[in-house]
């Protein structure tokens, strides 16, 4: 019986391994690799909610049903992250261009 | 959702996803990493055509596995050094960030498993990305404007941050 529990904590394992990830890594660009994979288990849950949670649960009539307003929330997730991403890694270029490396542990400009 | 073939499709994306996930954050090689995002990635975009959600698999395969890991290896291999191996080491707080995760899936998984949630919607039967389109314009049009001006913001951002001089 595959429910609704399986998919969430697919998701919730996903999410925690992206976690350690970016809490455990020196390179910058494997930080933003792991924020994307706790993205991506974000987007799982949201679209498991969407596909299984009872029509009951719809806001209002004035909404559209709650399996489309999960799939919109996603995709709006899905452009926030690739803007991140672009900005991100722009960030990361112009800090090894400077400093010439991307080691989180040297580029402590900003720590007090 | 009882389908044995629907029940063995989701635990190999399953097993497929969490290993390569598991790859990203422990191997050393960051070109390596990156390969095996893609494959996650592609796992995810499986597990969404499970959840009759075919467009967002199409949406997740284009941005995520084409545009945002051409970003991640151009990034790679514009900060390596020439000749180097590309080193990706972990930090010297691999043990607290390792309980932390644990601890936050413990957490996770008593509320999930603790909850009982208000299922039962249909399943749909038919493709929904139409049903999508019009939640998107009839809904959501403000949002997805806003969501158009963030991304030429973030492009003209990202084009002024990694500019040379």
């Amino acid at each position: 019986m595959l429910s609704l529990n399986a998919f969430l904590l697919l998701s919730a394992v996903l999410f925690c391994i992206g976690l350690f990830g970016a809490l455990s890594k020196r390179n910058a660009v494997a930080i933003l690799m792991s924020i994307e994979l706790m993205f991506n288990a974000v987007n799982i849950m949201l679209v498991a909610f969407a596909r299984f949670l009872a029509p009951a649960s719809t806001v209002g009539q004035a909404l559209p049903p709650v399996s489309t307003v999960g799939q919109v929330f996603t995709i709006f997730i899905i452009t926030v992250a690739a803007a991140e991403a672009a900005v991100g890694l722009a960030i990361v270029l112009a800090i090894y261009r400077t400093r010439r490396t991307i080691s989180v542990d040297e580029v402590n400009l900003m720590k007090w | 959702m009882n389908d044995p073939v629907v029940i063995l499709a989701f635990a190999v994306l399953a097993i497929v996803m969490l290993v390569s996930a598991a790859a990203v954050v422990l191997l050393r090689n960051i070109v390596h990493c990156a390969l095996f995002l893609a494959l996650s990635f592609l796992s995810v975009a499986g597990i969404y055509i499970l959840l009759n959600a075919e467009f967002l698999a199409a949406v997740q395969i284009l941005i995520y596995a084409g545009a945002v890991m051409i970003l991640l290896l151009f990034a790679i291999m514009l900060t390596q050094r020439a000749g180097a191996i590309a080193e990706n080491p972990p930090n010297n707080q691999v043990g607290m960030a390792a309980v932390v995760a644990v601890a936050l899936f413990g957490l996770l998984a008593l509320v999930l498993s603790g909850t009982s949630w208000l299922t039962g919607a249909p399943a749909a039967t038919q493709p929904n990305t139409e049903a999508l389109g019009r939640a998107l314009f009839e809904y959501y049009v403000l949002p997805f404007e806003i969501a158009s001006v963030l991304l030429l913001v973030a492009m003209i951002g990202a084009i002024v941050i990694a500019r040379e001089d």
